[in-house]
């Protein structure tokens, strides 16, 4: 997994509540068995018109916006499914954070397996955020090491992160490689529930 | 004295395998299901890591998602679809993982074969690639959905990274008035919390009328949970409970001496939850969403609701554009809506009993010219119990179509999709934008709504129908 530690990027505003899973990788895409290339799908039904050509009307189809690597949202983003081709495909999309009031619980855990950072700021800091990215090429600086993120016209905000997530994620560290160490306390745990021992 | 402990407490503070310093606690995952769209990622991670199933048998695996629910005899048409079902096949022979397969007589639903089967007990923890695992949490379990990088991980592990969640009790007080079923009940929870309401919690669901609910309305509670936000919901497990499972496939041999264990899992008196809400079954009403999520929702009696009357900006935004989306107006009657397809099925809502609920309605009714109708069973074993009640004759006969076990419209991955701008009854979860296909717009309902709606050709207050 890609470490995260600092990043600076352009920001994309999505100006809706409740981006549900169904919306960020529509049903159609998720019958790839690959994790790569969903990028191509994100927001498909919102992103392009009947005929294939992109929806100019549609947020990120702006040309300001175009290599943002930052998504500023409203509340409960990532709501509905478990499918974690949503954080593949806005981190396939190039998106390194997202940055929202509230995040669905699921969509939130999917993101650190990814190597993605959501931030949940508070209403007036995103209502705030969004004022500001309202003008053309508005960049935020995040750093995950000190839990704050800033733009270059003085707007600060700090926001906090589980800290075993955040050093997953300031590592790049493999979870399963993690929990393998503790394999012994697994088969204690499993012999106390009465299970037969694994390749016994 | 121990301090007393709520349901999740227990079945958490059993299932903590370790908390290393700095590190979120290991939870022991006791079942695992798998289905073939949110697998073939994980199965090819443990590949890549040279890493095995830790305990096969602790998983279960059906294709459900994709599945024609036509002639099972066919090949499937859509090889994207039939690539995915062979390789959810081919890592289930690799990893010696159990699977019901398309020719399966016990194929079906993840979330409605888990429980048929008795793989579903109580105090488990329950895990799945899927949000509505929240399903099982009827039986007693805590049970949630994952992403595919957990997927890999519990079949790794057999455990899971996690932090405790908090606990919520919804308490329902009095009994459901006639014609008001579950599905009303929870749509009516989900449009008080809203869709984020649960964000955080684990769902207890307690009072009188949860502990009168049969096991299958338990499930269509616990299985929208994830619509207000929760992970998970659960409710304690009770004699309903064991008589459901009792003779079960995979029930424990001993079964007794299980119920005296499983006995002891009901909160404790006095346990504290996080938050508290209370609401009376007596005020619920069939409801029919007319929004782009489950929480915009209200009362079959009730009109459209206009976006103005929203207080807050996002519920207005989201209203104005739900309504355009939906094409409706606010201040119209729901009853007058007109509906060309009607939807019964899914994990919420494809149970013998919803089937039973729907024929009811529908026995000695056409189909109205003007509407399209489905029946989709939740599993081979439904669709056999219905078939041998006759309930399938009495769908046919009013010319609904009668189908194979699957997901089906409830997201369409297979071919059972609407068409742009279509109008569809379902009994299904999710309302959102597209989900039933790109442009179709789902309004969601109980099963006896759904039939009712089917024959009318509009939606009608189930509470005033003539059962012929
Ligand atoms: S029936 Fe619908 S909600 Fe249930 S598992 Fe299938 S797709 Fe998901």
């Amino acid at each position: 997994m890609e470490p995260f530690t600092t990043h600076s990027g352009l920001v994309a505003a999505l100006d809706r509540a409740n981006v549900d899973t169904d919306q960020i990788i529509p049903k159609q895409f998720l019958k790839r068995i690959e994790r790569t290339g969903f990028g191509q799908f994100l927001f498909f039904d919102w992103r392009f018109l009947p005929d294939g050509s992109p929806d100019p009307a549609f947020e990120l189809n702006q040309p300001a916006v175009q290599g943002a690597t930052i998504l500023l949202a409203r509340r409960n983003f990532g709501c509905g499914s478990s499918r974690e081709h949503a954080p593949w495909a806005l981190a396939d999309y190039g998106f390194r954070a997202v940055i929202a009031p509230t995040f669905a619980d699921i969509f939130f855990n999917n993101c650190f397996q990814n190597g993605m950072l959501p931030i949940r700021l508070t209403e007036a800091e995103v209502d705030e955020l969004f004022k500001r990215a309202a003008g053309p090429g508005y960049r935020l600086h995040i750093d995950l090491r000190e839990g704050t993120l800033h733009d270059d016209a003085g707007f600060t905000a700090s926001f906090t992160v589980d800290p075993f997530r955040r050093q997953c994620l300031l590592e790049g560290l493999d979870d399963i490689g993690l929990s393998l160490r503790h394999t012994d306390a697994i088969a204690v745990w499993e012999a106390a529930h009465g299970l037969p021992a694994v390749g016994g | 004295m121990p301090a007393p402990r709520t349901l999740l407490d227990k079945i958490w503070d059993d299932h903590v395998v370790c908390t290393p310093p700095g590190e979120l606690p290991l939870l022991y995952i006791d079942r695992h299901l798998v289905h073939e769209v949110t697998s073939p990622q994980a199965f090819e991670g443990l590949r890549i890591a040279g890493r095995r199933v830790r305990r096969p048998e602790a998983t279960f695996a059906t294709p459900d998602h994709n599945v024609p629910t036509t002639d099972r005899r066919l090949p499937i048409a859509d090889p994207v679809s039939k690539q995915q079902i062979d390789t959810l096949r081919a890592n289930c022979r690799e990893f010696g993982v159990k699977l019901y397969d398309l020719g399966d007589a016990d194929q079906g639903i993840v979330h409605v074969i888990g429980p048929e089967l008795g793989i579903t007990q109580p105090g488990m923890t329950i895990v799945c690639g899927d949000s509505h695992t929240a399903t099982h949490g009827a039986l007693g379990a805590l049970a949630f959905g994952i992403g595919t990088s957990e997927v890999e991980h519990v079949l790794a592990t057999q455990t899971l990274r996690q932090g405790k969640p908090k606990s919520f009790e919804i308490r329902v007080t009095g009994r459901l008035p006639a014609g008001v079923t579950a599905k009303d009940l929870v749509l009516h929870i989900i449009g008080r919390l809203s869709t984020e309401g649960g964000t955080g919690y684990v769902l207890e669901y307690t009072g009188e009328c949860i502990r009168a609910l049969g096991m299958a309305e338990r499930m269509t509670v616990c299985n929208m949970s994830i619509e207000a936000g929760a992970r998970a919901g659960m409710i304690a497990p009770d004699a309903t409970t064991f008589d459901y499972l009792r003779g079960r496939d995979f029930a424990p041999r001993d079964f007794e001496r299980a119920v005296a264990v499983w006995e002891k899992l009901p909160s404790d008196p006095g346990a504290a939850y996080d938050r508290v809400e209370i609401f009376s079954a007596a005020d619920v009403v069939p409801q029919v969403t007319w929004g782009t999520n489950p929480a915009q929702v209200v009362g079959v009696d009730a009109r459209v609701p206009d976006p103005g009357s929203f207080t807050d900006v996002n519920d207005k935004s989201s209203a104005a554009r739900a309504l355009d989306y939906m094409g409706l107006a606010g201040g119209m009657p729901i009853v007058e809506i007109p509906l060309d397809r009607v939807f019964i099925g899914s994990c919420t809502n494809s149970r013998i009993e919803d089937l039973r609920a729907a024929a009811a309605v529908v026995r000695g009714y056409r189909v109205a010219p003007s509407v399209r109708a489905m029946v989709v069973p939740g599993s081979g074993r439904v669709k056999r119990e219905a078939e041998a009640e006759g309930l399938d004759r009495v769908f046919t006969a009013a010319g609904f179509e009668w189908r194979e076990a699957g997901c089906s419209m409830c997201l369409g991955m297979n071919p059972d999709t609407l068409a742009p701008g279509e109008r569809c009854a379902s009994t299904s979860n999710r309302n959102f934008e597209g989900r039933q296909g790109k442009g179709g717009r789902t309004h969601l309902v109980s099963p006896a709504m759904a039939a009712a709606a089917a024959v009318s050709g509009h939606f009608v207050d189930i509470r005033s129908w003539e059962y012929r």
